[in-house]
């Protein structure tokens, strides 16, 4: 009965990764780059919810829908002033621009909040459930985690395969330039990418928060990390490939916790990766591109 | 447009570089050469904010008795507080800027990790060092015999706490959580699990995290019930154990919880819920609402001034600086002593004083040579989002 309760806590986990590790596939789909501030947005997302519901008092769905366009804003302007100018830079610029923005992020949190961690309050009114005699209990976070992760994938693969911004984003994936010389305005493409990213990393945020209910300036980094993980494992670039790759994630780091030792788990999840690369250098879902000359 | 921007750049440089060194001159140079000068450490800031801040609060009120009181042999004290954020560098450099001011002594550090860094400056400096909170035996082992500690060491922690449950018939189906990176986590730990045999304690299950993985609790919870434990022991800070109780609510798994020192300032996480917190013990040489009247006259003149309930760090504190005031009366250690001198001539006297202070209990507070102290621990309990005593 543990075993399935671990699973349980393990694929939550994963979904929250998962949805995180949306923004960084996307945004190396379209952009190429890896936006390393994105475990940071997931951070403010968390304080936007966490300052309306206890000084505002507003509601969770206020809240929620305030900390996705706050966080939508966020990563459009973050794109167009750090990213934006570099974007005939070198790769190696563009990252260092990213690891910038993220330590800004994070101390301006540091300035503007403190740095005493916060116990966040659960957004989630799902009650939790029972089974099998109260052995087996899976918490109204888990149940709306996993829901949210599941909604957001099957959306997200029906808005880029319907949409016509969507056959914009798969198109700049594809070949920038050649988009370009079809009409594709991919300057807005790119924007577009960093907002949908974002704007997800709000609710993986309050999901995250709601699960382990603690916030810190450094709240975002390690999931962060742990999601860029999954994007790497899963085939950055890939959607899907950011599902699988999360929830494995997921619950590899639970299961290694449970069976193998709780202070190794994070070296299991890193040693899984390498593995994983060693064997299929692209990850799970990644499509070998030929290097064009 | 660029030359002036350059302009401007040189002009603020200057005066950065003027205003520093104006700052520095005059904090160096002491002012009054009459007057005996402590020095304090700990976290006003950061994540275990609450013990540095209590520590500094505790420290000022006895001060300001003291020197109300007309000081010490007639001589007043200068105070003067550094925030170290609970990291052993930026704690080197406030114990630095410390000595630059002019101090003779130190009460602090307040955390385990940055005092032992402070530590070994303080040994090779020679400077006197009283420590309210800092409980690893290591804080004590530079040899010099400089440091001492207020607060109970960890073995000591462990092992009454072990003998506290065993005594007062707790459940003996014990579960541990603690942070296998944290020397006062793992310290208390290893003393507990060793005790807890001999009085015939059921250890059940025993888990660690790491403080890479401080956030989720729930694997480590579900493994407690899994085992069966009834009492779970967490000698860890209050930080984790308030997410570890949410945590153990929303599973619906519900033992006794037990707590060490680091357990105290649960109550004060910001948007925690205190109704969590209800029935969990732990172990403290301060309750603030004994009966004793010097406790009572310190709570209330610490709710006067910081509108908050004082917890055991603001009272170790306290008795520390009353400590050294016994000590330099004992010592007649005079206010022109170079801080070595000084150190030297508190060493000898340590040992030999004896005082009841906050945390003393019936026995009193006394020293050995080593630094540790010697007094009665106490386990509260929460009720109704206070302490209450057991």
């Amino acid at each position: 009965m543990s075993f399935i309760s671990y699973l349980i806590n393990g694929v939550s986990l994963g979904s929250i990764y998962a949805i995180i590790a949306l923004g960084y596939t996307m945004v190396y789909g379209i952009a190429k780059m890896l936006n390393f501030a994105h475990g940071d947005v997931i951070m403010i997302g968390c304080y936007i919810v966490f300052v309306l519901m206890g000084s505002f008092h507003l509601n969770s769905t206020v809240s929620i829908i305030a900390a996705v366009i706050g966080c939508t804003v966020l990563g459009v302007v973050i794109e167009k002033i750090a990213y934006k100018p570099l974007r005939k830079a070198s790769p190696l610029a563009v990252l260092i621009t990213a690891i910038g923005v993220s330590y800004f992020l994070q101390n301006f949190a540091l300035i503007l909040f403190g740095a005493d961690t916060k116990s966040f309050t659960s957004v989630v009114s799902i009650p939790t459930i029972k089974l099998a005699g109260g052995d087996l209990t899976i918490s109204g976070v888990t149940i709306a985690t996993v829901i949210s992760c599941i909604i957001i994938m099957a959306a997200l693969m029906i808005f880029i395969k319907k949409s016509k911004s969507g056959q914009a984003m798969l198109a700049v994936s594809e070949d920038k330039d050649a988009a370009q010389l079809m009409g594709v305005n991919v300057n807005k493409t790119i924007s577009l990418t960093f907002a949908i990213g974002s704007g997800l990393a709000a609710i993986a945020g309050v999901l995250l928060c709601s699960a382990y209910p603690t916030l810190s300036p450094y709240t975002g980094a390690m999931p962060g990390i742990k999601a860029f993980t999954a994007a790497v494992f899963g085939g950055i670039g890939s959607i899907p490939g950011a599902l699988i790759g999360g929830i494995l994630l997921g619950v590899i780091e639970i299961l290694g916790r449970a069976y193998i030792s709780s202070q190794l788990s994070d070296a299991i999840v890193f040693a899984v990766l390498i593995i994983v690369l060693l064997v299929k250098p692209t990850g799970l879902l990644g499509k070998q591109v030929q290097e064009k000359v | 447009m660029r030359k002036f921007i350059s302009v401007m750049l040189v002009a603020a440089m200057a005066v950065t570089a003027l205003t520093g060194c104006g700052s520095n001159s005059s904090s160096s140079s002491k002012k009054d050469a009459d007057k005996y000068y402590i020095g304090g450490i700990g976290p006003t800031t950061g994540a275990t904010a609450i013990y540095g801040t209590a520590v500094k609060n505790g420290a000022q009120i006895a001060v300001d008795e003291i020197n109300a009181a007309g000081g010490i042999n007639g001589k007043q004290i200068e105070y003067r507080f550094e925030d170290d954020q609970n990291d052993a560098e930026k704690a080197v450099n406030a114990y630095n800027t410390l000595k630059d001011w002019g101090m003779q002594m130190l009460v602090g550090t307040t955390t385990t990790a940055p005092c032992i860094a402070v530590a070994g400056k303080t040994a090779s400096d020679n400077v006197f060092q009283i420590t309210p909170s800092a409980s690893s035996p290591d804080v004590l082992s530079s040899g010099n015999g400089n440091v001492f500690q207020v607060c109970f060491t960890d073995p000591n922690q462990g092992v009454a706490s072990a003998q506290y449950i065993a005594e007062n018939k707790l459940p003996t189906k014990i579960g541990i959580i603690y942070d296998s990176s944290d020397v006062y986590s793992s310290g208390i730990e290893e003393k507990f699990e060793a005790e807890a045999k001999t009085q015939g304690l059921n250890i059940v299950s025993k888990a660690a995290f790491t403080a890479d993985s401080k956030t989720d609790f729930g694997t480590q919870l579900q493994k407690a019930k899994d085992a069966g434990a009834d009492l779970l022991f967490l000698p860890i800070y209050y930080q984790e154990a308030s997410i570890i109780l949410k945590q153990a609510d929303t599973m619906g798994y519900k033992p006794k919880f037990f707590g060490v020192d680091g357990m105290d300032g649960i109550l004060t996480v910001e948007n925690f819920d205190t109704k969590l917190a209800e029935d969990v013990m732990l172990l403290t040489p301060f309750a603030a609402d004994a009966k004793n009247k010097s406790v009572q006259n310190f709570v209330k003149t610490y709710k006067e001034k910081y509108k908050d309930t004082p917890n055991q760090f603001a009272a170790d504190s306290y008795d520390a600086v009353y400590a050294l005031k016994a000590a330099i009366e004992e010592s007649k250690a005079t206010t022109d002593m170079s801080a070595s001198d000084m150190c030297d001539a508190l060493k000898g006297a340590m040992t030999k004083i004896k005082m009841q202070g906050l945390t003393g209990g019936e026995d009193g507070l006394t020293w050995n040579e080593s630094g540790e102290v010697t007094k009665s621990p106490k386990a509260v309990i929460i009720k109704n989002g206070a302490y209450k005593a057991m």
